[in-house]
């Protein structure tokens, strides 16, 4: 069974709704990172997704932008990200999803990704810009190195190409809550309810709802509907507000715990 | 649709005026993206999508180019896609894109077949365009890819020079170029001017239009397969062509355009001269005159 499914396993019998934060790999630098991860395992996180810096992350608001433009700055790409998890793994067993735009696997060859990843202690990756119909050979390498490929659907999906998601992903499904980018939103709009329960029909798989959710009033009303949430924008902001600053691991798991406690009984996970 | 606004990506402007025109004519809300820089240079169409009421947003990302001002454009669409449409300016992005672009763009192949056949009874040895996203090449080829005994030619921005990030040339398969490898885009799979990584490369030509590190995917079939060739012309060859273009044939083209210019006239010069070629002619140079005028002063 693989440690995503395991993870959401429990977080069912527990009756609790998972926490994924989401930061990018390299912002503002390695180190930084690897302490990032050892914190948000320790603060609470249930599932870590590890954004890849990319130079054209269309599918991404101002605030990630920035932070994969940080990172490439400094150099970090995708083998320093894998350096990275593979360090942090040997502290932590929090089930960790490479998160990256196609190009950059691409380049660095599908089954030597797919071999690497795992060796580091990588357990499923997500590409944003793959639709399902182009990644049945992604698709067969990652689960033939035991990686879990998780794909997002959002509110506009048809539900022919949710059908071929439901087909394919492993681990666990993102539903993106609203048409549009990655970013922090006011309100959760109702997209995300109904999304959720599109994908229930067509799959048993948990779901994480994610873009535009950055308070901790947000995530509970996230987990009244989803097995998970996650959050990214809204902890990239505290890095960015944060650099320089020699406190930004304490200060960014402190944001973390904030969203996350008090963590409440999630009722979609006691179905 | 029921979309009540369009919004564009525009590099030369070109297509940015196309879009603000349709949509002054018929009443709807009109958004161009554009990069910073190619607003710079590009300032009289700029002009003229303001005169047709559509709103320019400069896009100050990344090359501050075409490429990023598709990036805006993609982000706009996907948040507002229930009541805006995105008129892609070329034959690239996703499917069905590259295929509606191309089917709209070859009405001036058709219309160049039928012409040349009329007025020379034959046809042509070969066609020439510049190439960025490569519209206007496409549309121009493609009737005519089933006419074995025509040769097509493409012609890519050499920029400055040969090692990445001088030129937009993605065919390139020098070694510091960047070019001739397969890469993933803006939801396209073509040839893509990229760093090792994976990370997609800066380009420079001296025309916004063909200033663009992707190519769109049918052009790369047709480099494949063989059937098209693609060949590069410098900066400083396409302000050759540009004022070539203007004293012999009192056309002013646009600089991406005069890319074609100095290549047709090799190609012309190994015919016999009752022999025919076809260049496209793909925009004016109304835009460019103060660009070359500066230059030319420098």
């Amino acid at each position: 069974m693989s440690r995503i499914r395991k993870t959401f396993a429990s977080l069912k019998r527990a009756g609790r709704g998972g926490f994924i934060p989401f930061i990018t790999a390299g912002d503002p630098d390695l180190t930084t990172t690897e302490l990032l991860l050892i914190e948000l395992a320790a603060a609470g996180a249930d599932v870590i997704e590890l954004g890849v810096p990319f130079s054209d992350p269309v599918a991404d608001g101002e605030t990630i932008q920035r932070a994969s433009e940080r990172a490439l700055r400094k150099g970090v790409t995708l083998p320093h990200a894998l350096t990275c998890v593979a360090r942090a793994r040997q502290r932590i067993d929090v089930p960790i999803v490479l998160f990256s735009y196609f190009n950059p696997l691409l380049q660095f060859g599908e089954e030597r990704l797919a071999i690497e990843a795992r060796q580091a202690g990588i357990d499923g990756v997500l590409v944003t810009d793959l639709i399902p119909e182009e990644a049945h050979s992604w698709t067969k390498t990652l689960l033939q190195h035991e990686l879990d490929p998780i794909f997002l659907v959002a509110p506009t999906t048809s539900d022919q190409r949710l059908a071929e998601i439901a087909r394919q992903a492993r681990g666990f499904i993102y539903a993106v809550s609203r048409a549009g980018v990655t970013g922090a939103q006011d309100e959760m709009p109702r997209d995300a309810e109904v999304l959720v329960k599109r994908v229930r029909a067509v799959s048993d798989l948990p779901v994480a709802v994610g873009f535009g959710v950055s308070t901790a009033e947000q995530v509970r009303e996230v987990w009244r509907f989803a097995d998970a949430v996650v959050v990214g924008s809204a902890i990239v902001r505290e890095i960015e507000r944060l650099s320089g600053n020699p406190d930004l691991i304490d200060q960014v798991g402190h944001f973390t715990r904030s969203l996350i406690a008090p963590k409440q009984i999630c009722p979609a996970t006691l179905r | 649709m029921q979309k009540e606004r369009v919004i564009a990506e525009t590099g030369a402007g070109q297509h940015g005026v196309a879009t603000a025109t349709v949509c002054a004519l018929f009443g709807l809300k009109c958004v161009i993206y554009m990069g910073a820089e190619d607003v710079r240079r590009q300032g009289l169409n700029v002009f003229r999508m303001q005169l047709l009421g559509a709103e320019v947003r400069t896009v100050n990302a990344g090359t501050r180019t075409l490429k990023d001002a598709i990036n805006e454009a993609m982000r706009d669409w996907v948040t507002n896609v229930h009541h805006t449409y995105y008129l892609l300016g070329s034959a690239l992005g996703p499917h069905p894109y590259p295929l509606m672009v191309r089917e709209f763009q070859s009405v001036i192949g058709r219309e160049a077949r039928e012409h040349i056949l009329s007025v020379s009874g034959r046809m042509p040895r070969a066609l020439i365009a510049c190439v960025g996203g490569g519209s206007n090449a496409i549309g121009l080829f493609h009737p005519f890819i089933a006419d074995a005994q025509v040769r097509l030619i493409g012609v890519e921005a050499g920029g400055r020079g040969d090692s990445s990030g001088e030129h937009a040339a993605r065919f390139h398969t020098g070694a510091t170029s960047g070019g001739g490898r397969i890469g993933v885009l803006q939801g396209t799979m073509s040839y893509v001017l990229q760093d090792p990584g994976g990370q997609i490369a800066r380009t420079h030509s001296i025309s916004a239009g063909l200033d663009y590190s992707a190519i769109g995917p049918e052009h790369a079939f047709l480099h494949d397969t063989g059937r098209a060739e693609y060949i590069r012309s410098t900066d400083v060859e396409a302000l050759e062509g540009f004022e070539l273009c203007a004293k012999l044939e009192g056309i002013i083209p646009a600089l991406e355009t005069s890319h074609a210019i100095l290549p047709a006239v090799r190609v012309a010069r190994e015919l016999p001269a009752d022999d025919a070629i076809i260049v496209n002619l793909s925009g004016r140079g109304d835009k460019d005159v103060q660009l070359v005028a500066d230059l030319q002063r420098r």
